[in-house]
């Protein structure tokens, strides 16, 4: 069972706590974007067997959503960091990096 | 009115750890910005107390402000007071981003007390509640057993918990069942 | 004869006995006994009949590991089947049943079964049971289920109570032997918070019962004085009786804590489930040893060497008086001395390795005993007790040389280190070719949140087995007594050259009875995955877990393969280490507690007046108040009509209620509804719709504007928590520049509908100081005030098509106003009314009801509410996926009213057919039913459903299928049954 730190309240929240919110850092496209934009937005999704940005919300807690760099395979946590964000920040960046020296995000790469 | 009611009017389990629903008791969520000087000079006004660090509170032992979450606040105080406090903080806030609620009614609250206080209240919640991990003047939301739930810590070593008024019966029991199962023995 | 030793037993007080029944047998224990003991006392060596031949059996080892003594134990309330007699502690009043016979144990027909054992290897139900394909299910199953399965379902239910613990420390310590203790001491002084958990009820572990000197002192009063020491140390926690089971991601960890099963006094929880986050596991859970695979190892007095001592040193008895060991290893001389210095007769030690044992051998000769080398067991003979054995070359094929009596056997295959909870989380394994056991590989371990190892191993279950070595791992260099060990030589099978009748004899896992014939059948028959082999020969799939088989199977099985053992590999490792009860993962969660119901303030009121009860969502919701000689649906019909005649109340605190202000409010209302919300009139109500981002209905309610920058959002019920949610997120993780507080005050309120002709009334005689007349209080607005004494907020809204409120007023007034409504509205002809009786309400109206006419694919558009989406507005959530071909399309199901031409009600979950069929062979559909009620107001039934290009096809007649296979005929009507110009709700 996971343990994910919230970044706002600073407790380190067991699984049961969270709800986990899919892949972050989706772009929304709306009323003037293509099918295609728009079907990306709505179903296209990583789905990374490795480094994962992923949302997760402190239900049981704050109630706040936050973002998190976990690895699904090893469920290696890189770092949490604030919803408000349109990309990971760069400490977890460099965090990630120091384990996958290659690693480069699908916006970034 | 007369007639009002807590959810469960003040029912108790006695005990070497005693469970009690504390009765009618006022409870005001406010929302603003923190780091707001108006905002913060307003809570202050109102309650005498200073906005408490994260998941800290402050207390006079009539009022109490527990911090809930980086924009929410919540004050605790008598029930009889609970209109007049939302009036005034409406009165000092207006014009600003903010949101005061009476939540008095839609909560119930409980008063956890006695030597293993905390193991009770470890048998439901993820929390560690061992005396010096949970020390007074914390505040940790977290749920108790399947519902949501806040406790916090009193200098005498008592606990309140806090949840819905609709899961108090639940609550209640869960934790007065925790209780007569007996301690743990290990803090 | 097993029997009670007149000395020994360091764990039994002799001064404490103790009477069990077994079998209705009365039998004597002491103190301390584990029930496997006790047995053995009362010269109890048959214990249980195995799975699938019947066969005798007997007590095989002394802990966890055991696979054969398995018990119903108890009575009544208290009745568990698979009890483990090695690990149950006796106590006054215990009563245990042995399992898996008929008619008793001693005389079993089931046991018939053996003589064709021969025919029933293996694979023999897979293949035997796949034709005639239809017996199957009439003949074959029923056959099988009745003589499967292991011991009897409880009946009864349980009568104890269980609990859950959370505990959080640095450093959990698994084992309570010598090396966890060391551990422990060494991570408590260093300063970490550590909890220590040993499974059973004492400490020390195998150096206890060994005898060996730690520094000159005995390991008894090294453990003792580790202890004393750790017990003094405020930072450390020192626990027995529970079992770690499992290693779960980040650190977590189950303990199952005994309580009360080793009592007679059963008062408290029985079983306590520790939910453990610590920081670092250290596992120091020691070895276990395996037993040899030769001709009739499965027969009762056939041990481990191990637990033969542990017999005799712990609990003070011996299984037999001739005791003959078998072995590869030194280890087991251990015992024949043991035993020797017991007084008991050990006639010989047949060492499998031709050059055999080291200096200890020498001290086992000193005793008089007789130690051949390069012997084997070609076979054990006796039915239901060892009565001798005959003893071969083990290079050979099994020719007898010579036969010893003996009425016990004392085996020992070497050892392999407890690597479960190792293993749970991904730590590797090393096959070690000198000493033939798999051993944690420190740098495969298992990884945490911060990619660091989290599991380490010390002691024996590092594979260590001498103490000094078990100390030195964990980090203490002592002086022992003990002598050096000649290498162990692995002995898969014995003798090596063992024939097909001695390999059918030759049992791998006792209880799920898998032999060393079956494996290398299934190796012959292409099961070459050890994963397969498992479940084709059922190898280590018993309660057990194959504790003892599986290291013996996987070498046979190598064998079989000409691969290496590492080649071949475990099979997975997966909690729990042993059985775990189902009391202990529900905890307190049963009865009441099993799931938190949510009750209105007018719950009580309810209850005490005739609710027929409905779950909506997690909420208790009444769904007719029954009367005396009423049926529920009665209690409906007049529900209904009292509301379109008189007044009826409806409990309505269950909507949800989310607060939403500040200067973007109306911006981000405009977003989340498909409706303009930014232009309602402050002091007014209005309907409306939610999307997701796919165009998908997901809510709807009323939305009421009760100040310049605050709005009050009804949700369904069941609803609030979710919308709520959905709020927060596009606040938080979208849109956090917009200024938006939200605050779900769901509960804060008790809200109640007063709906019907003689609604205002009502209202009117409980008095106060609000203007509720038309005029001054038209619809689709509020008012706030005193409602006689009660502090209340009235919304005008109807959702039943009456004259309509909805009065909300603090929930700590809610059982009050409640009371005083009623009371009130006696001489009005108020009554109660249930959901079931808003939901046909609603449906007379032609009103939707989230749930029903949506189902996570249906867009407004479908339901005809274009009326309720803003033309205005750029973006709302789920306008663009609106507008995609297949949303817009005209083919669309679409809302319709219904009404049966006989005036029956259409079935739920009717369909209607259309011609042909689908490339599935299914019939092909254009439209089925939403909602379908008897309308007591009109007297027959009536519906709503979505049908293709229905509204454009009024007054045409469809066919509804009904689950009988006939038709029912109903005209496609504007789905507005009752009151159609809204003059009732306008009054």
């Amino acid at each position: 069972m996971l343990l994910l730190q919230c970044p706002y309240c600073g407790v380190n929240a067991e699984e049961t706590e969270l709800a986990a919110g899919g892949e972050a850092h989706l772009k929304r496209a709306t009323v003037g974007d293509s099918d295609e934009a728009f079907e990306g937005y709505l179903f296209m999704r990583e789905n990374k067997k490795g480094v994962h940005l992923e949302r997760w919300r402190h239900a049981y807690g704050c109630g706040k959503w936050f973002l998190a760099a976990r690895d699904t395979a090893t469920l290696e946590v890189f770092g949490t960091y604030p919803a408000q964000t349109t990309e990971p920040p760069a400490d977890v960046t460099e965090n990630i990096r120091a384990k996958y020296p290659d690693w480069s995000w699908k916006e970034t790469a | 009115m007369s007639n009002a009611v807590s959810a469960l009017n003040g029912k108790t389990a006695t005990g070497p750890v005693t469970v009690q629903e504390l009765g009618l008791t006022g409870m005001v969520t406010l929302r603003g910005d923190f780091e707001d000087e108006g905002f913060a000079a307003a809570v202050t006004q109102l309650t005498g107390l200073q906005i408490p660090d994260v998941r800290q509170f402050q207390t006079d032992g009539v009022k109490t402000v527990l911090w809930m979450s980086p924009d929410e606040l919540l004050v605790v105080l008598p029930y009889a007071e609970v209109n007049a406090f939302v009036a005034g903080m409406n009165d000092a806030l207006a014009g600003s981003h903010y949101l005061v609620a009476n939540v008095s009614d839609a909560r119930a609250i409980f008063r956890v007390s006695g030597d293993y206080a905390g193991e009770v209240l470890g048998k439901n919640a993820p929390v560690d509640f061992e005396a010096s991990q949970f020390v007074a003047g914390m505040v940790r939301r977290s749920r108790v057993g399947q519902v949501a739930a806040a406790y916090w810590k009193l200098d005498d070593g008592s606990f309140r918990v806090v949840c819905f008024r609709s899961v108090a019966e639940y609550v209640f029991g869960l934790m007065a069942t925790s209780a007569k199962a007996g301690a743990v023995g290990v803090y | 004869m097993s029997t009670r030793l007149a000395n020994s037993g360091r764990l039994i007080d002799r001064s404490k006995p103790v009477e069990f029944k077994f079998n209705g047998k009365r039998f004597k224990g002491y103190e301390g006994d584990t029930l496997a003991s006790a047995l053995f006392a009362n010269d109890q060596m048959m214990v249980g009949r195995s799975f699938k031949y019947h066969r005798p059996r007997g007590v095989v080892a002394s802990g966890a590991e055991e696979p054969n003594a398995l018990f119903n134990m108890g009575e009544g309330g208290r009745f568990e089947p698979n009890q483990r007699a090695t690990t149950q502690e006796v106590f006054d009043g215990l009563t245990i049943r042995s399992q898996n016979h008929w008619p008793s144990l001693e005389f079993d027909i089931g046991a018939v079964n053996q003589l064709f054992a021969r025919w029933l290897p293996a694979g023999f139900y897979y293949k035997m049971f796949i034709h005639p394909r239809p017996f199957w299910k009439h003949v074959y199953e029923p056959f099988i289920r009745q003589s499967a399965g292991l011991g009897q379902v409880p009946q009864e239910k349980d009568a104890d109570t269980y609990e859950h613990f959370y505990y959080f420390c640095d450093v959990l310590v698994v084992g309570g032997g010598i090396a966890g203790l060391a551990a422990a001491l060494k991570e408590g002084q260093a300063g970490k918070k550590v909890l220590l958990l040993e499974q059973t009820a004492d400490f020390g572990g195998r150096a206890v019962v060994d005898g060996v000197e730690i520094d000159g002192k005995s390991a008894e009063a090294w453990v003792q004085e580790t202890l004393a020491a750790l017990n003094a140390m405020p930072n450390v926690t020192v626990r027995n009786r529970n079992m770690a089971s499992g290693v779960y991601d980040h650190g977590y960890v189950l303990g199952y804590e005994r309580l009360t099963d080793h009592l007679s006094d059963k008062s408290g929880p029985r079983h306590r489930l520790w939910r453990i986050r610590a920081g670092h596991i250290i596992t120091a859970t020691g070895a276990i040893e395996r037993p040899l695979s030769f001709a009739g190892n499965d027969i009762p007095g056939v041990l481990l060497a191990a637990a033969v001592r542990d017999y005799v040193v712990n609990w003070g008895v011996s299984v037999g008086d001739r005791t003959v060991v078998v072995t590869n290893n030194d280890d087991a001389y251990r015992t024949a001395i043991v035993l020797k210095n017991a007084g008991l007769a050990v006639p010989a030690i047949i060492d499998a390795r031709a050059s055999g044992a080291g200096p200890i051998a020498a001290e086992a000769e000193k005793l008089g005993i007789r130690v051949l080398k390069g012997k084997a067991i070609a076979k054990v003979k006796g039915k239901t007790r060892v009565t001798g054995v005959k003893v071969c070359l083990q290079a050979g094929e099994g020719s007898v040389i010579e036969e010893i009596a003996c009425d016990c056997v004392a085996m020992s295959g070497g050892w392999s280190p407890v690597v479960h909870l190792w293993s749970h989380c991904g730590g590797k394994l090393n096959w070690d070719e000198d000493l033939a056991m798999f051993r944690p590989d420190p740098s495969r371990a298992p990884t945490g949140a911060d990619g660091k190892a989290f599991v380490s191993t010390v002691g024996s279950a590092s594979g260590y087995l001498s103490t000094a070595d078990v100390l030195k791992d964990a980090g203490l260099e002592v002086a022992t007594n003990e002598v050096a060990a000649a290498p162990l030589e692995p002995v898969w099978l014995m003798p090596q050259g063992a024939g097909p009748k001695l390999r059918m004899k030759a049992w791998l896992d006792y209880q799920n009875d898998v032999k060393v014939s079956d494996v290398q059948l299934a190796a012959r028959e292409g099961y070459e995955s050890v994963e397969h082999t498992k479940r084709y020969t059922t190898l280590g799939m018993a309660t057990d877990q194959g504790k003892l088989s599986n290291i013996n199977g996987l070498a046979i099985l190598s064998k079989s393969l000409d691969a290496s053992i590492p080649n071949v590999g475990t099979t997975t490792f997966r909690p729990p280490y042993t059985p775990i009860s189902l009391g202990a993962i529900t905890g307190a969660a049963r009865d009441e507690l099993f799931q938190p119901i949510h009750k209105t303030p007018m719950f009580d009121w309810h209850d005490a007046n005739g609710a027929d009860w409905e779950p909506v969502g997690h909420w208790r919701r009444t769904y007719a108040y029954v009367r005396n000689g009423e049926s529920v649906h009665d209690a409906v019909n007049r529900e209904i009509l009292n509301v379109r005649e008189n007044v009826g109340t409806l409990d309505a605190s269950t909507l949800g209620k989310i607060i939403v202000k500040g200067p973007d409010a109306g911006k981000f209302l405009d977003m989340l509804y498909t409706n303009m919300m930014s232009n309602l009139g402050v002091g007014k109500c209005r309907y409306g719709l939610m999307c997701n981002e796919n165009g998908f209905l997901s809510d709807d309610g009323v939305v009421v504007r009760l100040a310049e920058d605050t709005w009050l959002c009804h949700t369904t019920t069941g609803g609030a928590d979710r919308i709520h949610g959905w709020m927060e997120d596009w606040l938080q993780c979208e849109w956090w520049d917009w200024k938006v507080y939200t605050a779900n005050v769901t509960e804060q309120f008790a809200q109640i509908a007063v709906a019907g002709p003689k609604a205002r009334l009502l209202l009117e005689k409980l008095g106060g100081n609000m203007d509720l007349s038309k005029e001054g209080f038209p619809f689709m607005t509020y008012v706030e005030g005193k409602l006689g004494e009660f502090d209340a907020r009235i919304f005008r809204i109807s959702f039943s098509g009456e004259l309509s409120y909805e009065v909300s007023v603090p929930a700590s007034q809610g059982a009050a106003l409640w009371a005083a409504l009623q009371e009130a509205g006696k001489d009005l002809g108020v009554m109660p009314y249930g959901t079931e009786a808003m939901h046909i309400l609603r449906a007379e109206k032609g009103f939707i009801m989230i749930g029903d006419e949506t189902d996570g694919t249906i867009i407004p558009q479908d339901l005809n509410l274009q009326w309720a989406i803003s033309k205005k507005k750029e973006d709302y959530l789920g306008k663009r996926a609106q507008e995609r071909s297949f949303m817009a399309s005209p083919d669309r199901w679409k809302l319709v009213g219904l009404e049966t031409l006989d005036g029956s009600v259409i079935p739920d979950g009717s369909y209607v057919p259309a011609p042909g069929y689908n490339p599935n062979g299914q019939r092909n559909v254009q439209g089925r039913v939403t909602s379908t009620y008897y309308s007591p107001t009109l007297k027959r039934g009536i519906a709503m459903g979505l049908v293709k290009h229905g509204p454009d096809r009024m007054g045409e007649v469809i066919e509804f299928n009904r689950e009988d296979g006939t038709m029912v005929k109903a005209k496609i009507v504007d789905p507005v049954f009752y009151d159609k110009d809204g003059e009732k709700q306008n009054v």
